[in-house]
């Protein structure tokens, strides 16, 4: 097994019910429908354990509000568990002495989806770029026109541009804009965040290449975060599906794709638009996500299974080995065997 | 087979201080009843423009400059404003990019529905709110009474999406311009759109045009296929033909560009270069700076050509064979 990049052991996160609107509003609208959860508190991240080693990428999916934002800032070092522990290379970042856990957070980096949003308009780009390594004392002195245009170059920007403000530039090319930024202080892994959503298939392919130019040349890990299960069979190395909170499915692409274990992979995949498809009859997974403020008992996905047991209504399954790294938490598997 | 809708030479253009806009230049299709239209091209191709012109909604700078919009044989582009708020949201809803568009930030869910079946049927205030309820459940809303009393900004963004889908599909309209309403979805909720308008070009015969940039989502609904560049339809056919044999070299980098065709982990095939500014079109084919067939013809307005019964390109070089 190749060096761990990355290890969570036992990550939750929860959002207690005062943090902030988002939270509010949920519980608002809980409150119309009659239902008044005592316990107000989001499970957005769930007890997951994870380990990404050197050069590899793992996709992570799963619907809207199932906590893979939550999961990518905890691993980007910018939102803290509310239990367990992230290991960078071995170490306990919690445990290290101030300038190392800050050494270990600027190693992983995080791009969004949002390119507009994640960065300052009042900025030029060469500000936008060179800040985080200017303050962190990276650049060697006289040197930073040269640092600054390498790293615009590295993600495919004319330095020529670096005298601009964002809004100067296209949906592209602020997502270039945010990745030469990661970049910049010489990262060994990144979190990207829906980071080709928002883009045109022609620039999110242009955008997607460039990922995988930079995986090549600087040995990067990548967390990649995407609704978009044809982006993530072609890029990553192991994908991850995540369902309220909780990892359900975990296995090498072509076994995801090829073998999904777990109920809800299995529909998700079902519903992946294909170019390959012509004319098709559209169906849905039957009910809406349920709420993360008071999730289902047992297995989360049990109201929308059409596997389901009465087990599962009251006992959570739990990550099993069905093949050879082919993990999958799903109570039918016990059944077969 | 007479069209639900037969669009015509269309030319929309915004005459802003910086120069005229040719946002729609010179484009023609139609939409037969029942039949799903795929419009596809990049941001700023002049789908939504297109989309705009249809239902009556372009502003000055903005005007129609040329061209006929036939919808059941009769000229959009003539009719008086009152005759076009008549038909709009009744025969003819659109489902806009952005929902907000569509729903009011200060008023409850119910008011907003309510009025949308007021607007065009008499009836009572309870089946008013019945058919509200109704529509909220059929794009997927649990709960949709208890739902009603809610404000837009109580939703998420996808949520929001979806009551704005409801309301385009009230009053069952005979023409629907979908707008790219699933791109922000996850497949799930984006499968139950898919199914809802599905079922209604099927049960109620409703054309549709479904705007999108991702030809993935296309590939399994539309029946027709229009790819759009720089304000024109650079290829249009059925969509088997389109995406089996395109011509045009734009329709074959999109083709080539969607993950599903290339290799897995290898390099996607891409195009080149970025969109050109409207303002600052070359001459000739709007697609030269990028293309890799381009030779010095190409300086001049490119020649349609009819690849197969019903398939054309506008392109002097048109590709032989399959698509990528
Ligand atoms: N600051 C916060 N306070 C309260 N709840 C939060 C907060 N941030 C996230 N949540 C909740 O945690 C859950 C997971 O959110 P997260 O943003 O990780 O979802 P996601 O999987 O990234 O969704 P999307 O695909 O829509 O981006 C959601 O229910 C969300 O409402
Ligand atoms: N109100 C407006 N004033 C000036 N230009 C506009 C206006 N609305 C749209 N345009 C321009 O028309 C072109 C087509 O826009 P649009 O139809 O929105 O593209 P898309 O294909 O992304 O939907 C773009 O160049 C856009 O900038
Ligand atoms: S544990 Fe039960 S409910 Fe959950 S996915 Fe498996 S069969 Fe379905
Ligand atoms: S006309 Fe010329 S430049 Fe335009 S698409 Fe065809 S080959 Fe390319
Ligand atoms: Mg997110
Ligand atoms: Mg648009």
């Amino acid at each position: 097994m190749s060096e761990s990049i990355i290890e969570l052991r036992g990550i939750s996160k929860r959002f207690g019910p005062s943090y902030d609107a988002a939270a509010r509003m949920a519980r608002d609208i809980g409150s119309r429908f009659g239902r008044t959860p005592k316990n107000e508190t989001v499970r957005a991240v769930d007890n997951v354990d994870l380990i990404v080693t050197r050069g590899e990428v793992v996709g992570l999916v799963g619907e809207s509000g199932c906590g893979k934002s939550t999961l990518g800032r905890m691993v980007a070092g910018i939102m803290p568990p509310s239990d367990g522990e992230i290991l960078f290379k071995g170490r306990d970042i919690a445990s290290l002495p101030p300038d190392a856990a800050k050494d270990a957070k600027l190693k992983v980096q995080m791009i969004f989806q949002d390119p507009y949003a994640s960065l300052n308009p009042r900025l030029r780009v060469a500000d936008i770029v060179g800040e985080a390594p200017r303050i962190h004392g990276m650049i060697p002195a006289g040197q930073f026109d040269t640092y600054l245009d390498e790293q615009l170059r590295r993600a495919g920007l004319d330095p020529a541009f670096k005298r601009r403000y964002p809004h100067q530039f296209s949906g592209g090319q602020r997502q270039r804009i945010g990745i030469a930024r990661a970049l910049a202080v010489q990262p060994e892994f990144l979190v990207c965040d829906e980071a080709v959503a928002a883009l045109d298939v022609s620039i999110q392919a242009q955008i997607l290449n460039l990922f995988m130019d930079l995986r090549r040349d600087l040995n990067l890990t990548y967390l990649f975060i995407s609704h978009d299960l044809g982006v993530v069979e072609h890029l990553s190395d192991r994908v991850l599906i995540m369902y309220l909170g909780r990892i359900v499915e975990s296995a090498p692409s072509e076994e995801i794709f090829g073998r999904p274990n777990h109920p809800y992979t299995q529909a998700l995949l079902s519903e992946v638009p294909r170019i390959e498809a012509r004319k098709r009859r559209f169906t849905a997974i039957k009910g809406e996500i349920p709420s993360p403020i008071a999730p289902p008992s047992g297995c989360h996905f049990h109201p929308r299974c059409p596997s389901a047991m009465p087990r599962c209504a009251s006992e959570a399954p739990t990550l099993k080995e069905v093949a050879p790294g082919h993990k999958s938490a799903c109570h039918l598997n016990d059944a077969i065997m | 087979m007479s069209a639900t809708l037969e669009v015509r030479n269309l030319r929309t253009h915004f005459f802003t201080r910086a120069g005229v806009v040719k946002a729609v230049d010179d484009v023609s299709f139609s939409v037969e009843r029942g039949q799903v239209l795929g419009l596809v091209g990049e941001s700023g191709s002049g789908k939504s423009v297109t989309g705009f012109s249809i239902i009556g909604l372009i502003d000055p700078p903005g005007r129609l400059t040329g061209g006929s919009i036939l919808y059941q044989g009769e000229d959009l582009a003539k009719l008086s404003e009152r005759d076009m708020r008549h038909l709009r949201g009744n025969r003819i809803a659109m489902i806009f990019q952005d929902p907000m568009m569509t729903l009011n930030p200060v008023l409850r869910i119910d008011t907003q529905m309510t009025e949308a079946v007021h607007a065009h049927v008499k009836t009572t205030n309870a089946d008013a709110r019945a058919r509200a309820r109704d529509a909220l459940g059929m794009v997927g809303i649990p709960s949709p009474e208890e739902r009603l009393n809610a404000y837009p900004h109580q939703f998420s963004g996808g949520m929001r999406q979806r009551v704005a889908i409801a309301i385009a599909l009230l009053h069952n309209p005979d023409l629907l311009i979908a707008d790219e309403p699933t791109t922000a979805l996850d497949v799930t909720i984006q499968a139950q759109i898919l199914a809802e308008v599905q079922k209604l070009t099927t049960d109620h015969g409703t054309a549709l045009i479904w705007i999108t940039h991702d030809l993935s989502v296309i590939a399994g609904l539309a029946d027709r296929i229009a790819v759009m560049y720089a304000g024109r339809v650079v290829e249009t056919g059925e969509a088997t033909d389109v995406l089996d044999h395109p011509v045009h070299p734009y329709t074959h980098g999109l083709i080539g560009s969607v993950p599903s065709r290339n290799k897995r982990g290898e390099r996607l095939r891409q195009i080149p270069g970025m969109t050109p500014s409207l303002l600052s079109l070359p001459p000739g084919c709007a697609f030269r700076t990028r293309c890799t067939h381009a030779t010095s013809v190409c300086e001049q307005e490119p020649p349609t050509s009819e690849p197969s019964p019903g398939h054309t390109a506008r392109c002097f070089h048109p590709i032989e064979g399959n698509a990528p």
